[in-house]
């Protein structure tokens, strides 16, 4: 049987949901929305119960209560319609190492049902798009870690799924297959494709996401789009080099009025290098949850762009 | 989910499990192996003795008519080792997260259980005739009839789906590989405990009781007698009786424990 849906501007909604294990509650009353054909990136530290979400928004486990629709459907009443309807790449690879990229590929070209010629047709796109047509009858136990993940999220697209679950999908790729992955997720945003994925990068999430939610302690602690999120904690502020040699940093409430006024002030001939720092998503999440994110840890590196780049972005 | 997707889902990754096995003849190697070092072991090193032990059975005598009493216990233990096996790969399986993958798609729930369950069957088919064929390189001489052969055979097989639907259970509540390949040890213990080695009636009281009532012991004498040409009587019924009992309620368990998830 097709499903038939109305065509839903929510593709996620996820009402008052909570999970323990024993005494610990991982989820405490989580409410999400997600509507169709945007990002959602989940943020949170280690524990913070993002792979527990995805795990129930995938039917993969149930909720201890509260009500999580995915393309309308429940997933508690009607899970076999959220199957048809999802694609699903776990934290860490789900591939059989034992049988060749191809094969992995043509078994969920099977699995989904596809016509032998359709399926075939899918797999050498699928192929060709994640630069795995040279490995392509290599047994996937001689894979990197990249080209496994990469094979893993073209298993996840065989099906044309039209909401995808990434739970941290890039955590182990280099910084061009990050960035290929990334390509990918525009590319089905683009043609109508929901995504919710977790991630520990903050980079990945202001990249990708329109919202972001910061889960903490079973909760959304935060939500918004990275620039709102980014507006709510301090940390902006303008560095000055002069030409002899003094540098000073001023901050300010990130407006570009504010700006306007400090860079008023300034001596043309004075200045030699401007610099315009941010708050970026890491502040916002030690900011909020106290702790520090994964990619920042031990640089506490910001986000320093320089002012023309920002000016032209503005 | 329509029947029509089970049939299709089950061929799909039953296709999966047979290349495994196709790629990797080791697999079948090491399943094999064990059964056959056993089977050496007792015939050379104490079929001499174990043969003079035995109750007279007409024309064979010592190591030869020990031969002939433990064979059907060898092929009982291979069954055990394609089992043993099916557990280790149901539990990989489960651990490398394919399980999971699959539990997120829309195939038919029962399909990727069913799919190891066939190939081991299938496993089961080859290992058994190989060790047979080392069983009669070494002299035995099965007498069956073809009434024999078919009830032989269709013994193996029932015992094989169901020692695998068990051992398909063990793999998924066992959490890890190395767990499921030692989780099934006891039940590849238990044919010690039967007439499969010694007739019963040699051991002490409380373990002859035990042995008496385990369902290897009817089990193994149905397919000694099946093998041997003659009626294998009530010990018929009681074979097919702990098998049929022990199926149902292992592939209960197995759907329970695929539907459930990953062990904690
Ligand atoms: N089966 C389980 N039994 C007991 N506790 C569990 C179980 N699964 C998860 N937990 C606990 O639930 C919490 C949330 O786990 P979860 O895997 O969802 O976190 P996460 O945000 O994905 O973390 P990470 O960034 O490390 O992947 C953790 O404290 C974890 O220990
Ligand atoms: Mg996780």
């Amino acid at each position: 049987m097709t499903t038939t849906t109305h065509p839903s501007e929510v593709a996620i909604q996820i009402l008052g949901l909570t999970k323990s294990y024993g005494d610990t509650a991982v989820l405490d009353g989580l409410d999400l929305t997600v509507p169709t054909g945007t990002v959602y990136a989940l943020l949170g530290p280690n524990g913070a119960g993002k792979t527990t979400t995805v795990n129930i928004c995938s039917t993969l486990l149930s909720a201890d209560h509260g009500e999580v629709r995915i393309g309308g459907h429940d997933v508690r009443e009607d899970p076999d319609r959220v199957r048809t309807v999802i694609g699903v790449t776990g934290q860490f690879s789900a591939v059989d190492e034992l049988l060749t990229g191809r094969e992995n590929l043509l078994l969920m070209a099977d699995l989904q049902h596809l016509r032998r010629a359709q399926g075939r047709d899918v797999v050498e796109d699928l192929l060709a798009r994640f630069d795995l047509v040279e490995a392509a009858d290599r047994r996937v136990a001689t894979y990197s870690g990249g080209m496994k993940r990469r094979l893993d999220l073209a298993m996840t697209l065989v099906g044309s799924p039209r909401v995808i679950f990434l739970d941290e999908p890039t955590t182990g790729l280099d910084p061009r297959s990050r960035r290929e992955l990334w390509a990918v997720v525009r590319e089905q945003v683009a043609a109508g494709v929901t995504v919710l994925l977790t991630t520990q990068y903050l980079e990945e999430a202001d990249q990708l996401a329109d919202r972001v939610g910061v889960l903490d302690g079973g909760r959304l602690v935060a939500e918004g789009t990275p620039a709102e999120l980014k507006r709510q904690v301090p940390g902006a502020a303008l560095e000055v080099q002069y030409v002899d040699g003094r540098a000073d940093r001023v901050p300010y409430d990130g407006s570009v009025a504010a700006l306007r006024g400090m860079l008023a002030d300034l001596d043309d001939d004075a200045v030699a290098d401007l610099t315009v720092l941010t708050p970026d998503l890491d502040d916002v999440f030690l900011a909020l949850t106290g702790h520090r994110g994964r990619a920042t840890i031990g640089t506490a590196a910001r986000a320093e762009s320089d002012i023309d780049e920002k000016a032209g972005a503005r | 989910m329509s029947t029509t997707y089970v049939v299709r889902d089950s061929t799909t990754l039953l296709r999966r499990n047979l290349l495994h096995l196709q790629r990797y003849p080791s697999l079948t190697v090491t399943v094999v192996a064990m059964p056959v070092v056993f089977l050496l072991l007792f015939v050379f090193v104490f079929g001499g003795t174990m043969g003079a032990g035995l109750p007279a059975s007409g024309v064979e005598e010592g190591r030869a008519a020990y031969l002939a009493y433990i064979a059907p216990a060898i092929l009982v233990m291979t069954v055990m080792s394609v089992a043993n096996s099916t557990a280790v790969m149901v539990a990989k399986d489960a651990c490398e997260g394919i399980i999971d993958r699959f539990r997120t798609m829309a195939v038919a729930r029962s399909a990727p259980l069913v799919a190891h369950v066939l190939a081991a069957l299938a496993q089961t088919v080859l290992g058994v005739v190989l060790v047979l064929l080392v069983a009669v390189g070494l002299g035995y001489r099965p007498d069956a009839g073809a009434l024999g052969w078919f009830g032989a055979a269709g013994l193996v097989l029932l015992l094989g789906w169901t020692v695998t639907w068990l051992c398909v259970a063990l793999g998924l509540a066992s959490g890890s590989v190395e767990a499921a390949s030692n989780a099934p040890l006891p039940l590849i213990l238990l044919p010690f405990l039967s007439s499969g080695f010694v007739p019963t009636d040699s051991m002490p009281s409380g373990l002859a009781w035990v042995a008496d009532h385990q369902p290897f012991t009817p089990i193994i004498d149905t397919l000694r007698a099946c093998l041997a040409g003659v009626s294998p009587g009530a010990d018929l019924w009681w074979a097919i009786g702990w098998c049929v009992l022990g199926s149902v309620l292992c592939f209960a368990w197995s759907r329970r424990l695929f539907a459930r998830g990953r062990a904690a």
